[in-house]
C-alpha cells in the first residue's frame, strides 16, 4: 500500500488538512494536542525517518513544522501545527520516542521560547551560556 | 575503586567547520560518559538569511562549510526551486550535468580528506600523505572550473554560475583516470592490511537500530545499515539517469565506516566519467529567474557527510520569511552519545572523528584529572596514544 494512504488510514479525522505542494512534498496540518501521539505512529509504525524540526514565528502564532522522509519513495511528509499562545508557547516533547529528537528541540527552545512538555535535557545548545534570559534570537521583534 | 577523570575534546578552531566540544567521564581507561557540547560558532545564518534577498543567499550558505561548500547551496536552490516546479522544470539539460560534476568532484577531495585524517588518528601518516596527495589535483581541477579551491559560487537558482568549457574536459578526464589508481592504493592498503582491521574493526560501533533512533544520516547510516542515499532516493542533478550503486554495509563500526567512503570514491569517480560523457555540447546554463512566488519549499542533497536539507518560506517579496538548514553533522555527532561510550580512551578521538565532524578541534584534546584539575594529557597525546595502540598491534601481529 503507499505511504499516503498508510497515513491517512492510521490518522484518519486527525488530519485537519492535506496539501500536497509538489509530488514529493506532503504537508499536513494538525491539531497542537495529537502531535505525540501522530509522531509515534509516524516513527514506530509506519517507519518514516526523523529529518528535523523547524518553527516560523507568524503574526497570529508560531507555526510549528515536523519533517519526516519516506526514503523508499524520497516524499517529505511535513506535520504542522499552530502555537496560538505567543506569550507561553507549550507543546509535547517528542525526544522520548527517540533521542534522534534531542537537540533540535533544544536549539527549537533556546531560539523561539517554545516550551517543550517532557523534555528530558532542556538546556542550551548553540547560545552561551550567559545569553541574557527571554531574549529569543529567531522571534520577529516588535 | 572508581576514580572517574573528565576528559574535555574541544571546543574550538578557528579554521573547522564545526567546532564542538566533548567532555568525556573515564573511568580508568573506559569511557563511561560523554557531553556533546555546540554552538561556539553559532553565527545565525538562519537569521541572516532572512535580510539577504534570494540570489544573495547561495553566497552565504556556501560559508556554512568549508569543506562541503557546495552542500548547502545546492540544497538551498533544489528548495528555491522545489517552490518554482522542480529543479527538472527550472534548470537547463546542461546545468544539470555541470551540478552533478561539482557535486561529486567535492565528494571526492572531502572523502580523500577524511581517510587521511583517519591514517593520521591510526598512527598511519603514510595514508595521510597518500591522500593529501590525491586530493591536490581535484582541487585544482576545482580552481580550473570554478575559480576556486573551496567556496565555488557555482550554485544560482535556476541553474550554475559558471560553464564546463568544452577545452576543460580532457583535463579533467585526466584527473579522474590518474586518481582511479589512487583510490585503488587505498583499498588494497586499508582493506588488506591485518592492523588496519584490528584497529577499526569493532571500535565506535552503531547498531542499525541505534542509527535509526539517533536518525543518522549519509555514511554513518549506510555503514550500520540503513539503506538511504538521497541521490538515488530523491534524485538531483542528473543522477537518476547514470548507472551507480549505494554502498551499504553492517557492522556499523569505524572499519565500515572506511570501507563506505573508500567505495564512494569510485561511484563518484564514476559518476563524474558518464557525466562527461552525456552532457551536451554548448547550451543555455541559467534559467534566469527573476521572481521567487510566495510558497515553501524543501531541498536536500546528499552532502558527503550525509543528508542536507533546506527548507524555504517565501512571501512573494525578495527575501525569505524563513530559512531553515539541517546539516548532516547537527543529527551525526549527537549520535556519538552512544558510540564513544562503553569504548576506550585509546578509540575516542577515532571514534568521535568516525561521523566525519571536524578534526582541528580534536587537536584541542586535554586530560584533566577532575580532583584537581590538572592537566594528564594534551590532545597531542591522546592522538599518541591511539597510534600507540596500533604499533602495539603491529608488533603482534605476524606480518603476511
Amino acid at each position: 500500500m503507499d505511504m499516503r494512504d498508510r497515513i491517512k488510514e492510521k490518522l484518519q479525522d486527525k488530519i485537519k488538512e492535506w496539501k500536497e505542494t509538489s509530488t514529493k512534498r506532503i504537508f499536513l496540518s494538525l491539531d497542537k494536542k495529537d502531535i505525540y501521539r501522530v509522531v509515534e505512529i509516524l516513527f514506530k509504525n509506519l517507519e518514516l525517518r526523523f529529518i528535523t524540526a523547524s518553527a516560523v514565528d507568524l503574526p497570529e502564532a508560531f507555526e510549528f513544522l515536523y519533517h519526516f522522509s519516506n526514503d523508499p519513495s524520497g516524499e517529505i511528509y511535513t506535520l504542522r501545527i499552530l502555537l496560538e499562545d505567543k506569550i507561553k508557547p507549550e507543546v509535547a516533547s517528542i525526544t522520548p520516542l527517540f533521542p534522534g529528537a534531542e537537540w533540535i528541540e533544544r536549539e527549537i527552545w533556546e531560539m523561539f521560547g517554545i516550551n517543550f512538555i517532557g523534555h528530558p535535557n532542556l538546556k542550551k545548545l548553540l547560545l552561551a551560556e550567559d545569553w541574557p534570559q527571554g531574549d529569543y534570537p529567531l522571534r520577529n521583534k516588535q | 575503586m572508581s576514580h572517574k577523570i573528565i576528559v574535555p575534546i574541544g571546543p574550538y578552531h578557528p579554521l573547522q567547520e564545526e567546532p564542538e566540544f566533548f567532555q568525556l567521564y573515564v573511568e580508568g581507561e573506559k569511557v563511561v560518559d560523554i557531553d556533546i557540547i555546540i554552538g561556539y560558532n553559532h553565527r545565525g545564518i538562519e537569521k541572516l538569511s532572512e535580510s539577504k534577498h534570494f540570489d544573495q543567499v547561495p553566497f552565504l550558505v556556501e560559508r556554512i562549510c568549508g569543506i562541503c561548500s557546495t552542500s548547502h547551496p545546492y540544497a538551498y536552490c533544489l528548495a528555491v526551486e522545489n517552490i518554482l516546479g522542480g529543479e527538472i522544470n527550472v534548470v537547463p539539460e546542461k546545468a544539470l550535468y555541470i551540478r552533478t560534476i561539482i557535486d561529486e568532484l567535492q565528494r571526492i577531495h572531502s572523502h580523500l580528506l577524511w581517510l587521511g585524517l583517519v591514517g593520521h588518528f591510526i598512527g598511519y601518516n603514510t595514508i595521510w600523505m597518500w591522500a593529501w596527495k590525491y586530493r591536490e589535483p581535484v582541487l585544482d581541477l576545482f580552481e580550473m572550473v570554478t575559480g576556486n579551491r573551496n567556496n565555488y559560487a557555482m550554485f544560482k537558482i535556476g541553474g550554475v554560475r559558471r560553464d564546463i568549457k568544452d577545452e576543460d574536459i580532457p583535463a579533467l578526464k585526466k584527473m579522474l583516470d590518474e586518481l582511479l589508481p589512487g583510490v585503488d592504493l587505498f583499498r588494497g592498503a586499508i582493506m588488506d592490511d591485518p592492523v588496519i582491521q584490528m584497529r577499526l574493526k569493532d571500535v565506535g560501533k552503531l547498531s542499525r537500530q541505534q542509527a535509526v533512533e539517533w536518525a543518522v544520516v549519509g555514511p554513518t547510516a549506510r555503514a550500520s545499515g540503513v539503506n538511504i542515499d538521497i541521490r538515488r532516493d530523491e534524485p538531483y542533478g542528473v543522477t537518476d539517469r547514470l548507472d551507480w550503486n549505494v554502498i551499504l554495509e553492517k557492522d556499523g563500526d569505524i572499519y565500515s565506516k572506511t570501507i563506505v567512503r573508500i567505495l564512494e570514491l569510485f561511484e563518484s569517480i564514476s559518476l563524474i566519467r558518464q557525466s562527461l560523457d552525456k552532457m551536451p555540447k554548448g547550451g543555455i546554463i541559467d534559467a534566469d529567474i527573476k521572481e521567487i512566488p510566495a510558497g515553501e519549499g524543501i531541498g536536500r542533497v546528499e552532502a558527503p557527510r550525509g543528508e542536507c536539507f533546506h527548507y524555504i518560506k517565501s512571501d512573494g517579496t525578495n527575501r525569505p520569511v524563513r530559512h531553515k538548514i539541517r546539516s548532516p553533522s547537527f543529527m551525526n555527532v549527537a549520535s556519538d552519545k552512544v558510540s564513544a561510550v562503553g569504548g576506550t580512551i585509546s578509540d575516542a578521538a577515532l571514534t568521535l572523528a568516525a561521523v566525519d565532524p571536524c578534526y582541528c578541534c580534536t587537536e584541542r584534546l586535554a586530560v584533566i584529572n577532575k580532583k584537581d584539575n590538572s592537566k594528564i594529557m594534551n590532545g597531542w597525546d591522546l592522538i599518541k596514544l591511539s597510534q600507540d595502540k596500533t604499533k602495539i598491534l603491529k608488533l603482534s601481529t605476524p606480518r603476511l
